[in-house]
């Protein structure tokens, strides 16, 4: 019988202990990794084309949107953009844009008619105070809805503001560098679609 | 086992409560208890992983040699909230949306490796799991309070977006206090800091008033047989 008690005491157990675990948790890891991998992706595009059917109003799009996307660069970065057609016109393009909140970055999703219209805007992720900046999720409060329909002449282009800045939209009570932040991404993101218009429609 | 489920019980949830006696796990504790259904969630999730935390320490505990068991149960700890993150995102992606921001957070929490140290490393796996479950309760009760207080006096209301969380057949939880529109301050992190005061405060003045009166009872008592 092995005497435990004083095998685990000996010097060399203790890096082999260290070893073996190591071992297992890599191993759990790679194995849980790759048992959830293909749920996840699937999880996840089931996530986009939910909130991307979201900003979308319905019977705007007869084709899988999902895949007809385009790639325009935008100050260096790849923006993925999602083209919504009846037929062979396109609609509609939906894209992600970022703004800064009070908490790190707030990811939204929007979608523009060719006339450079918003169709809906919605955040996607954030990390602003709950309770505070979260307001600006759908789910919360009817906030973000604001946008629908705006462009860059209308409101001017200088009431693209929380009100508080003399702008056109509301702010909440305690919270007004997130809402701020996503005026600005939303303007920011019409400015990027007419810039880059004839790419996105060509 | 002098230990039995009863004790075991009493003692996670109110003896040797992971917030309001051991003072564990501060940082989760101020950071969602914003409402009750945060502090819900997170206490939730992290009993779950508090019981199987303890039930494989417990485990391993004769194979692994004190000189190297922090290490060991570190990696242990984050593997198995690393793999539980993704088989909830994978496969109760609902819940997940709700639930993954608190996730990460259980592997920075103190009252796991508080518990595996304390408690697994020393007992059988029966007792460890009771134990896990125990403590993870007590903390759960302890962030709902503090999230209920701090939502009511902050927002107003109780159990917002319960549904979210537990399903819509819950939403007769959710209450709000019309014409209130909340102190601000409770939301933010002094409010966190204030309510937990209060409420440890508040153990300790009820503690001395049940002590004196066992003390009166007991002076009593010897008085007669006097």
């Amino acid at each position: 019988m092995l005497d435990l008690e004083a095998i685990r005491e000996k010097i060399g157990y203790q890096p082999a202990l260290l070893g073996v675990f190591a071992l297992l948790a890599s191993g759990a890891l790679a194995w849980a990794s790759g048992a959830t991998g293909a749920a996840i992706a699937a999880a996840e595009a089931k996530d986009l084309r939910d909130s991307l059917s979201e900003v979308l109003p319905a019977g705007m799009a007869d084709n899988d949107f999902l895949k007809d996307t385009v790639s325009v660069d935008r100050d260096g970065q790849a923006v993925t953009i999602y083209r919504a057609r009846q037929g062979k016109d396109v609609k509609a393009a939906l894209f992600k844009v970022a703004g800064r909140g009070y908490a790190g970055e707030i990811q939204i999703l929007m979608a523009v008619d060719t006339e450079g219209r918003t169709l809906g805007v919605r955040v996607l992720k954030h990390a602003e105070t709950p309770g505070l900046g979260d307001k600006i999720e759908a789910k919360k409060d009817a906030w973000i809805k604001g946008f629908d329909g705006k462009s860059l002449g209308d409101p001017a282009p200088e009431k693209w503001a929380v009100k508080k800045d003399n702008g056109v939209f509301d702010q909440f009570a305690g919270a007004t560098i997130t809402p701020r932040g996503v005026v600005k991404a939303v303007k920011g993101g019409l400015e990027f679609f007419a810039a880059h218009k004839t790419e996105i429609t060509g | 086992m002098s230990d039995n489920v009863g004790s075991i019980m009493k003692e996670g949830l109110w003896g040797q409560n992971v917030v309001f006696a051991q003072l564990l796990a501060m940082c989760p504790t101020m950071a969602v208890t914003t409402s009750g259904t945060n502090g819900l969630g997170m206490g939730l999730a992290t009993t779950a992983v508090l019981v199987v935390s303890n039930v494989l320490v417990s485990m391993i505990r004769k194979t692994v040699s004190s000189q190297v068991r922090i290490p060991v149960f570190v990696v242990l700890i984050a593997t198995l909230v690393t793999v539980v993150d993704m088989a909830m995102n994978a496969w109760l992606h609902d819940l997940y949306k709700v639930l993954g921001l608190f996730i990460a957070l259980i592997v920075v929490n103190c009252a796991i490796l508080g518990r595996a140290e304390a408690y697994a490393v020393k007992n059988g796996v029966v007792a460890s799991a009771v134990d896990g479950l125990a403590m993870g309760l007590g903390f759960t009760g302890a962030l709902t309070v503090i999230g209920l207080i701090r939502e009511f006096l902050g927002a107003g209301t109780l159990f917002a977006q319960a549904s979210n969380l537990l399903g819509p057949s819950f939403a007769f939880l959710e209450m709000k206090l019309p014409g209130y529109g909340g102190a601000l301050l409770m939301i933010l992190p002094p409010g966190g800091f204030a309510v937990l005061g209060f409420l440890l405060a508040g153990k300790r003045v009820m503690e001395n008033r049940l002590a004196a009166r066992a003390a009166e009872d007991d002076g009593g008592a010897q008085a007669v047989a006097v």
